[in-house]
């Protein structure tokens, strides 16, 4: 699998090379600004992009920018954004296209390297990573919604795991239940919340996020 | 200004300009002459020293009063810059009062423009009414030239310019008569706005009294702004010092156990590997705090607008955004305007029993314009919290302003402004 990397940071650029090689990927570009990355992303056509919020020249949010002008003139280009620092309105605006193969993640998390490496995965084969950051901040502000209310801890808990984009057979692993009870859980989630059903588990996360965002099932 | 217009305005405006005439004359001669006397009296056995205070205050008392009259007749509102005086009790307290009194530039400037407002004022505040009283005398001549002059064989009498000694020359003077009364209240609100600018420019404190607030201003918002700043970055140091700086010293400790334990003793060394590994998330998560609080990452990234929309996602109550910025400003300014709305909400959130804020934030007239209402319970004590002053601290050193409206039951509203101008980012 063919990534391209931009982060400005020497030592954190090299890491995260050392650390995908390792674990099988192969790394197309390792950029160092924003121009670059829109150079390599436009040329090198990879399958995963992994990139840094704040870039060179402007140091603001360019790698953000970047990644949103490529997914725009290329839908659903798979690209894992990664900061120091995670925002609600960030995650809304890389959400904002309804297409999967995003991911937002704090820096931090690269130190537990299966879980980020599964991240990368993720949102390469078109699913999603978000932030348990960003899905909490969510949940906390939908917490008071009727619908939300309605739901059980046990529920609430498979929606935050399902949320950040994981499959029901890892959220399954991680409550230790067999799969069949967290599509039962999932069921419910939706009848609950009233968002129409839909197979692809990719499209499941992503309406939860969509109603996390927004507030409604219409 | 009044609000009633035409003849009844007109009228009303002379009546009050005959009022002024007869009330600044009485206070010219009364008020102007007593501090005169009493000053007078000063080397007399010191009379003078008891007395002038008493003229004094009366006469601010009277000067006062005319600023009121001057913003609701006028409508030219007239600041007044009084010299503190002292409180003390007793003798001396009352000596120290005169030599403040008299060293106080108000004091003088006030005897001039009672007496200037005496004279050429209370004229010039008198002439509608005097107008209309000449015309109306005008009118009456047709009747009345026949006994002024004695048939016209005594002396001619003169109505303003015309020689009034037969019936048409009287009703000339009739004619003019009435066009003076026409033109008295015409002319009483424009003359109403002249004699405002007179008492305007005699009372209004003199400039150096202006500059020398904008001087002790600008001492105390430096003062406070070098003294926030420096507690500030004692924070910074005290959070640095216990958190991420112990952090990474507990982290080198356990890697120096690690390298030791490796080989003999592997189950140990991956325990400490993880609590390594734990501690240096805990020293990012402080750090990430911290800068939060230092210069909150969207900010530098985005600028204000997008600043204060990502922290309203961050509350936990619904707030309903509405941000119309045309461009970036300063970075002290964006700072200083996103921390306040940032601790105008967190208070918002604490203490009002809000489900629901609105915050409204826009750049108009040279300024960002900043309004924070909440559903809450209102009730707010400005005074009484740290939350607010420190905001104001915050804006003061951009000569940022800060009003609270919190009446018991709600809502409560704060607004900010804080002149500025754009920046190209």
């Amino acid at each position: 699998m063919r990534v391209v990397l931009a982060e400005d940071l020497f030592l954190l650029r090299d890491g995260l090379v050392r650390m995908l090689e390792a674990f099988g990927f192969e790394i197309a570009a390792a950029v160092e600004s924003g121009p670059e990355l829109t150079e390599a992303l436009a040329e090198l056509r990879p399958d995963v992009a992994v990139v840094d919020v704040r870039l060179p020249p402007t140091f603001s949010d360019e790698g953000l920018q970047c990644a949103l002008q490529a997914r725009r003139e290329r839908p659903g280009l798979p690209v894992l954004v990664l900061s120091q620092h995670v925002e609600q309105l960030y995650a809304s605006e890389l959400l904002a296209d309804g297409n999967g193969g995003v991911g937002y993640l704090l820096k931090d998390r690269v130190f537990d390297a299966e879980q980020f490496i599964d991240g990368v995965r993720r949102v390469a084969a078109g699913g999603t990573a978000m932030d348990p950051q960003v899905i909490q901040q969510l949940l906390t502000r939908r917490e008071r919604d009727r619908p939300m209310a309605a739901l059980t801890p046990r529920e609430k808990e498979v929606m935050e795991l399902m949320a950040q984009g994981r499959s029901n057979a890892a959220i399954a692993e991680r409550l230790v239940v067999t799969e069949r009870a967290i599509a039962k859980h999932t069921a419910n989630i939706f009848q609950k919340l009233q968002l129409p059903p839909a197979e692809d588990s990719n499209r499941r996360v992503l309406a939860v996020l969509a109603y996390l965002d927004h507030g409604s099932s219409s | 200004m009044d609000g009633s217009t035409g003849v009844r305005g007109g009228m009303l405006a002379a009546a009050r300009g005959f009022w002024l005439g007869l009330v600044a004359m009485t206070a010219g001669i009364v008020l102007g002459s007593l501090l005169l006397i009493s000053l007078a009296l000063v080397p007399a056995a010191g009379i003078g020293l008891l007395t002038t205070p008493y003229a004094v205050l009366a006469l601010r008392a009277y000067a006062n009063k005319r600023r009121e009259l001057n913003a609701a007749w006028a409508g030219i509102p007239v600041g007044s810059a009084y010299h503190r005086l002292p409180t003390e009790p007793g003798l001396s307290g009352h000596f120290k009062r005169f030599l403040t009194l008299v060293r106080d530039p108000s004091t003088w400037r006030d005897l001039l423009w009672v007496h200037a407002d005496g004279t050429a004022g209370a004229v010039l505040a008198v002439i509608p009414l005097g107008m209309i009283a000449q015309g109306i005398f005008g009118v009456l001549l047709p009747w009345l030239w026949d006994p002024l002059t004695s048939g016209g064989t005594g002396d001619t009498h003169w109505y303003l310019f015309v020689p009034v000694d037969s019936f048409p020359t009287a009703v000339i003077a009739a004619g003019l008569g009435v066009l003076l009364i026409a033109a008295g209240p015409l002319l009483a609100r424009p003359l109403m706005g002249v004699h405002g600018r007179l008492t305007h420019t005699l009372l209004k404190p003199p400039p150096k009294d202006a500059l020398t607030r904008r001087v002790s201003e600008l001492y105390e918002t430096r003062h406070d702004a070098v003294g926030s700043s420096a507690a500030e970055l004692r924070r910074i140091e005290r959070d640095l010092h216990d958190g991420a700086q112990a952090r990474l010293v507990a982290m080198g400790m356990s890697l120096g156990t690690i390298e030791a334990l490796i080989e003999s003793d592997p189950a140990t060394a991956k325990k400490l590997i993880s609590q390594a590994r734990e501690n240096s998330a805990e020293a990012l998560t402080e750090l990430r705090d911290l800068v939060r609080g230092i210069h909150p990452p969207v900010l530098a990234e985005r600028g204000l607008g997008d600043a204060v929309r990502a922290l309203a996602l961050r509350m936990p109550l619904t707030v309903e955004t509405d941000v119309r910025l045309p461009d970036r400003f300063e970075e002290p300014v964006e700072s200083a305007a996103y921390f306040a709305v940032s601790e105008v909400l967190t208070n918002a959130a604490k203490h009002s029993g809000a489900d629901r804020v609105w915050l409204d934030v826009h750049y108009e007239r040279d300024a960002l314009r900043i309004a924070i209402t909440d559903s809450g319970r209102g009730g707010a004590d400005p005074a009484g919290g740290t939350g607010i002053t420190g905001v104001e601290r915050r804006l003061g050193p951009f000569d940022g302003v800060l009003a609270v409206s919190s009446p018991p039951g709600g809502p409560t509203m704060v607004t900010m402004e804080i002149p500025c101008r754009p920046v190209r980012p």
